[in-house]
């Protein structure tokens, strides 16, 4: 496949042809943050997180979807970009009920830690402390809607990991929020096999084990690694590397 | 000359109080270099003029909080939002999210439905301030210089932003020193 060079923060790289700046930047060492970024899932741009400058355009694109090409210029770390990223991080709280002291997963949030790493100490927009409900019909998992940044983690590991096509989005806009099957309740899902992959995938408290009480609620990623590489790569992860 | 201190408790569980006296034997340096002035740990009634800093603990919630913030502002340098239910509202406003008529809701569960004995809602005009309608973060009533996250902010966050405001500096906390919850 051809390679394609290309600049990212002064650093000369080398990205393979098809390849997203996200992709290109880790390779080579450079950080870019992200939030509805799963490894193994396919990206959809959703978070705005890890928008980048490219030279000569002028509008910021999402590093996750933005293929490599030769000769790009690539800033990912300058004032306009942290003004951004902090902006739509206090957006995301602001619109929900994000309320870190009481969630299942103070502590293990992504989030959470985004906002104090990039240096957010308080939200300058009025919150909107909307009305949303909580799914608890489950018989194992929850859905807090209140928690939801909309990241469709959930939907894409449901669909593209297992298969299962119960997670969707409807509405539009600040009314758009995670359904199951046609906008039922979760534990009337009939295509829903308990599988949990996306109480795994999910970056805050939204999609919880149920019984788990505030800081509880942490993560074990491996089992989705596990599936990806079982599948991509044909190797079995056994956990004794 | 020492810096004259204020503390100040609204709408929050007094964790950050609590927290705040966690500072263990800091608490006997800081009393070297300042004067507390009104805090509820003092006798002092009446919150005082020319105050350098006031730590504001809670979440804006009563008529009462409204007015004395008000006059925390005119009369204080430097406001510090110490604590989430300062920073961002937090638990105390879980109820704006009933929306219009949210205070008389709660008060109506709280005191009428789960009542066992007595059931009567608290009324005794200006003794018992009004709730307001909608529970507010300092900094959407008032003008705030610095923010100390965390529920509670653990006593050593406290003492870097107070540690740098002695020594002088503009505090500026970083990492995990702002994270919330």
């Amino acid at each position: 496949m051809a390679a394609k060079t290309l600049t990212i923060d002064g650093k000369q790289i080398s990205a393979e042809e098809g390849a997203t700046v996200l992709q290109a930047a880790d390779e080579a060492g450079v950080k870019i943050p992200t939030l509805c970024h799963l490894d193994g899932v396919y990206d959809v741009g959703a978070c705005r997180l890890c928008l980048v400058e490219i030279a000569g355009v002028p509008k910021l694109l999402p590093a996750c979807t933005t293929q490599v090409a030769e000769g790009m210029v690539i800033h990912t770390d300058s004032e306009r970009l942290r003004k951004y990223r902090r902006m739509t991080l206090e957006l995301l709280f602001a619109e929900r009920n994000h309320v870190c002291a009481v969630c299942v997963a103070n502590g293990h949030c992504e989030l959470q830690s985004l906002a104090y790493n990039q240096g957010m100490d308080h939200v300058r927009y009025e919150y909107n402390f909307p009305k949303w409900s909580v799914d608890n019909t489950h018989r194992l998992f929850g859905m807090d809607h209140n928690r939801c940044i909309l990241c469709t983690r959930c939907v894409r590991v449901c669909w593209h990991i297992e298969g299962a096509g119960t997670k969707n989005v409807a509405g539009r806009g600040g009314k758009a929020h995670i359904i199951s099957d046609l906008n039922m309740s979760w534990g009337q899902s009939y295509s829903c096999t308990e599988c949990g992959k996306c109480v795994q995938a999910c970056p805050t408290g939204a999609l919880f084990h149920k019984g788990s009480t505030a800081a509880e609620m942490e993560r074990d990623r491996t089992r989705l690694e596990f599936l990806v590489t079982a599948r991509e790569k044909k190797q079995w992860i056994t956990g004794e590397e | 000359m020492k810096v004259r201190l204020a503390t100040v408790w609204f709408g929050g569980c007094a964790g950050c109080h609590m927290s705040f006296l966690d500072l263990d034997e800091f608490l006997i340096d800081l009393a070297e270099k300042v004067e507390l002035v009104y805090s509820p740990v003092v006798d002092v009634k009446e919150y005082p003029e020319d105050v350098d800093v006031c730590l504001i603990e809670g979440a804006i919630c009563n008529e009462d909080n409204l007015e004395l913030l008000h006059k925390i502002r005119q009369r204080t340098k430097v406001l510090v939002s110490f604590g989430d239910c300062a920073v961002t509202a937090n638990v105390p406003a879980i109820r704006n999210q009933l929306g219009l008529g949210n205070a008389e809701s709660v008060l109506q569960v709280a005191y009428i439905d789960n009542a066992q004995h007595n059931p009567c809602l608290p009324k005794e005009d200006g003794i018992v301030p009004p709730l307001l309608k909608k529970v507010l973060p300092v900094h959407e009533v008032v003008n705030v210089e610095h923010f100390l996250p965390g529920c509670p902010p653990p006593a050593d966050r406290i003492k870097a932003l107070v540690g740098q405001m002695l020594a002088g500096v503009e505090p500026k906390l970083e990492g995990a020193q702002l994270k919330f919850g």
